[in-house]
């Protein structure tokens, strides 16, 4: 039993909490706890987790992305503008996801070549890309009309809202990627030794490149999903969205120095943050002051998560 | 030295952590104006005393007195009130700052006014830094001074919070051996105004040089306490092992064979112009002072400056290393005299750590294989006698000899040709010592040629079979076995001798 318990505060930390607030929310409202409530907010935190995913790679590295809901507003921008003019759901899809790419990899570039500290680069893409959509859009919204195109954001397969089908994918894949690849392994080693992993001979400018690649190739997608779900491409789309998937990722019990945490917490994290939203929304709190109890809830959370953390780490000590 | 006035007297003390007794009933006494050395394997209970004595721990039971007034620390700053200081292994002091600033660090005066009167400051400053022998600037900045310096900087705030007793854990780490001579007069000059030294070292013969008395502990356990000069070298190590240890270094009997690698004309901002050649299944011993160039120059042929100027030959063909990653590729292989920053991921497991360096051989269709790796991790873990709980238990946590056998275990798993040893046996206790020396033997029978480069004089005679000697950048003068004494080595090092027949 005590193990068990101890079990649940460290390795389990953040699904602890996250089945914490679930409870707690199931009390305050009884709309909460229904199928389509709950689908209905997964659906919601997809957009957030996919960034999340993307962005805890690039924490581990010990990195930070700053750019990433700029990303998604321009890739969802040019995925629009291309489906209208083409009117192909596939060319759409393409250019968001060759546009996220190709912000990722100028991110990882300027990072690695540059030598430039990753929270200066990501900042200066951040208004950049932001930059881009404005004009572009010239400030207004691109409407899309292709039902193809709009099923990505509301479509269903077997009942399940297709956002969140992948959703799955990509965590799937991250997980997969980190645990039983050598670049997933750089990705940990580097955030925990970054001189340490060169010497070893692991490729470092090559794997922080990649990983800034993914981190952008996931808005690309994030861009399509978003903007497929509003039916159109919205100028301001996309922002804050980086610190909220920041915040999901330390959620998740990563650490922002990097080299240690894993990506499917990640979703946990970034479920709290849109459980928070949802029974907020629910109870009929006012949107600014819903703004503070969730920065409250955060701290709170990762208050304990450091708890929890010496807890683990004192008991590692004394094996 | 006062002969019998202690100043420091620990009783029975016990130390019990979960599951483990770090110290077992160990009573010690520090005498006025004494250098006491604390001699013991990594593992033996020293830190853990130490910190009792400073009040970082508080003690299961026992007792301390100090001045013949029983006293309870629960704090490291009540006891450096009374007068204890200590001397870490790593610097706390603070680059940016200034050495006055950092010497009054928290305590600094202050006028009428409440602001820091920072000409007194200085002044005081140079008062102490006067006393250890230092005559440099106090406002200089702490980044702008040498190794040395900064350790007598340490000193100079101990002296200003007038420590009775001061506390050094391997000070001498990261000094040349010059600096060393220096900093010996200096702390022989401290215990003449009756402060005491507890001296912690792994360099046996600086107990021999320095210290009166010297006490041994083994697991947690005293063992013995005697005076300096009633005891010897083989002696204090059978007590700190346990067992006798009568060949630390593997007896070699080296015949030479091929030249398997040669460097031509290696040139960085620290090395000069450096040619030599290597042969097959050889110890090549690389010696010189701080800022020699040694470890420059074994670094250079790494790739870890990026970008190398000079040649490298392999069995004859011609190499580019311009990168670690190629030179692991060519079997070239280095384990760096910084475990801490440049060897190993302290935050990660020993797993990962052992199988980082060879990931490739791991992979199959771009799919590590997990079971593989446990498998080539267990067989080094059991090669290198790595004591450990599980393999996921994180490096941080492992003792200093433990530490460097996972890097040696990582480097291995590359299977080098040529392994470059940059101080192997840095912050390394006696046993685990003996251990890496007789893997170094074992590898050359492979016919697995070893540069060593080494500060630890005794290390490098006892094990190389040639000797390279740098000086200010360059190679100044190459020893066979049988010329390769301490003192033949140290004078080319410091340029004592004409090295016109080179």
């Amino acid at each position: 039993m005590k193990k068990f318990s101890t079990a649940l505060m460290t390795k389990y930390r953040t699904l602890t909490i996250l089945v914490l607030i679930l409870i707690i929310a199931t009390f305050l409202s009884d709309a909460f706890l229904t199928i389509d409530n709950i689908l209905n907010v997964i659906r919601q935190v997809s957009i957030v987790a996919v960034i999340a995913a993307g962005m805890s790679f690039v924490i581990l590295t010990g990195g930070i992305d700053l750019s990433v809901g700029s990303i998604v507003a321009i890739s969802g921008a040019l995925s629009a503008s291309a489906l209208i003019k083409s009117n192909s759901v596939f060319l759409a899809i393409f250019i968001a996801v060759i546009v996220g790419i190709a912000f990722g990899l100028f991110n990882g570039l300027f990072i690695t070549k540059g030598g430039i500290p990753p929270f200066i680069v990501t900042l200066a893409t951040m208004v950049l890309a932001r930059g881009c959509v404005l004009v572009f859009t010239n400030g207004g919204p691109i409407a899309v009309k292709s039902n193809a195109y709009k099923f990505i954001g509301k479509g269903y397969i077997f009942g399940m809202p297709f956002p969140i089908i992948i959703l799955i994918i990509v965590f799937a894949a991250s997980f997969l990627v980190l645990k039983y690849t050598k670049f997933g392994r750089s990705v940990f080693s580097i955030g925990g030794n970054r001189e340490a992993s060169r010497l070893s001979g692991i490729n470092v400018k090559k794997t922080e490149t990649i990983v800034y690649t993914i981190s952008g190739l996931l808005c690309g997608i994030t861009g399509v999903i978003l903007t497929s779900r509003l039916g159109s491409a919205q100028p301001t789309a996309g922002t804050g969205y980086e610190l909220d998937a920041i915040a999901a990722v330390i959620l998740g019990g990563t650490s922002l120095a990097g080299g240690q945490g894993s990506v499917l917490p990640t979703v946990l994290g970034a479920l709290i943050l849109g459980v928070l939203d949802n029974i907020l929304t629910l109870m009929n709190v006012n949107p600014f002051a819903a703004d503070i109890v969730k920065g409250i809830v955060i701290l709170l959370a990762v208050l304990a998560d450091s708890k929890f953390k010496s807890l683990s780490s004192k008991m590692e000590s004394n094996q | 030295m006062k002969e019998n006035e202690v100043i420091l007297r620990l009783e029975n003390i016990v130390k019990v952590f979960p599951g483990v007794i770090a110290l077992d009933n160990i009573s010690l006494e520090i005498r006025k104006g004494e250098i006491h050395a604390i001699c013991g394997e990594n593992g033996a209970g020293k830190s853990t005393l130490m910190k009792i004595i400073t009040g970082a721990y508080t003690c299961t039971s026992g007792k301390i007195y100090f001045q013949d007034k029983e006293v309870k620390f629960s704090s490291t700053k009540q006891s450096e009130e009374l007068g204890i200081s200590m001397i870490y292994q790593e610097f706390n002091l603070i680059p940016h700052l200034t050495v006055g600033e950092n010497i009054f660090l928290g305590r600094q005066p202050v006028n009428k006014m409440g602001f820091v009167d920072w000409n007194k400051l200085y002044s005081d400053a140079k008062v102490l830094l006067s006393r250890v022998g230092l005559n440099i600037d106090p406002k200089k900045l702490i980044k702008d001074i040498s190794v040395a310096e900064t350790q007598m900087v340490e000193i100079a705030k101990c002296l200003s919070v007038n420590s009775k007793v001061i506390i050094m854990d391997e000070p001498t780490a990261a000094l040349s051996d010059e600096e060393i001579k220096k900093f010996f007069s200096i702390i022989k000059k401290l215990t003449e105004e009756d402060i005491s030294i507890i001296y912690i070292t792994h360099r046996l013969e600086e107990i021999f040089e320095l210290t009166d008395r010297v006490t041994v502990f083994r697991d947690g356990k005293f063992i013995k306490e005697m005076k300096t000069s009633t005891t010897n070298h083989d002696e204090l190590v059978s007590l700190m092992v346990g067992k006798n240890i009568t060949h630390l270094y593997p007896k070699r009997d080296y015949q030479k064979k091929d030249v398997v690698f040669q460097v031509k004309k290696i040139n960085n901002s620290q090395v000069k112009n450096a040619d030599f050649e290597l042969y097959r299944g050889e110890i090549l011993g690389i010696y010189g002072l701080l800022g020699s160039g040694n470890i420059s120059l074994s670094k250079s042929i790494y790739g870890f400056y990026e970008a190398l100027q000079g040649e490298i030959y392999l069995e004859g063909n011609k190499v580019n290393i311009n990168k670690p990653s190629e030179a692991i590729k060519n079997g070239i292989s280095l384990v760096s005299d910084d475990r801490k920053n440049e060897g190993l991921i302290l935050i990660r497991n020993i797993r990962e750590n052992i199988s980082l360096a060879s990931l490739g051989e791991l992979e199959k269709n771009k799919v590590l294989d997990l079971n593989k790796e446990k498998k080539m991790v267990y067989e080094e873990v059991e090669k290198l006698n790595i004591k450990l709980s599980s393999i996921e238990q994180i490096v941080g946590n492992l003792s200093g000899g433990n530490q460097q056998k996972v890097v040696f275990a990582k480097i291995l798993e590359t299977k080098p040709k040529i392994l470059i040893l940059d101080e192997p046996t840095r912050g390394v206790d006696v046993g685990a010592k003996a251990e890496i020396y007789q893997i170094m033997d074992q590898l050359t029978q492979k016919d697995i040629s070893i540069i060593l480069v080494s500060t630890d004089l005794p290390e490098l005679i006892g094990m190389s079979d040639r000797v390279l000697v740098m000086r200010e950048g360059a190679i100044v003068k190459e020893l066979n076995k049988e010329q390769a004494t301490q003192k033949a080595v140290l004078s080319y090092a410091v340029g004592g001798i004409n090295n016109e027949e080179i």
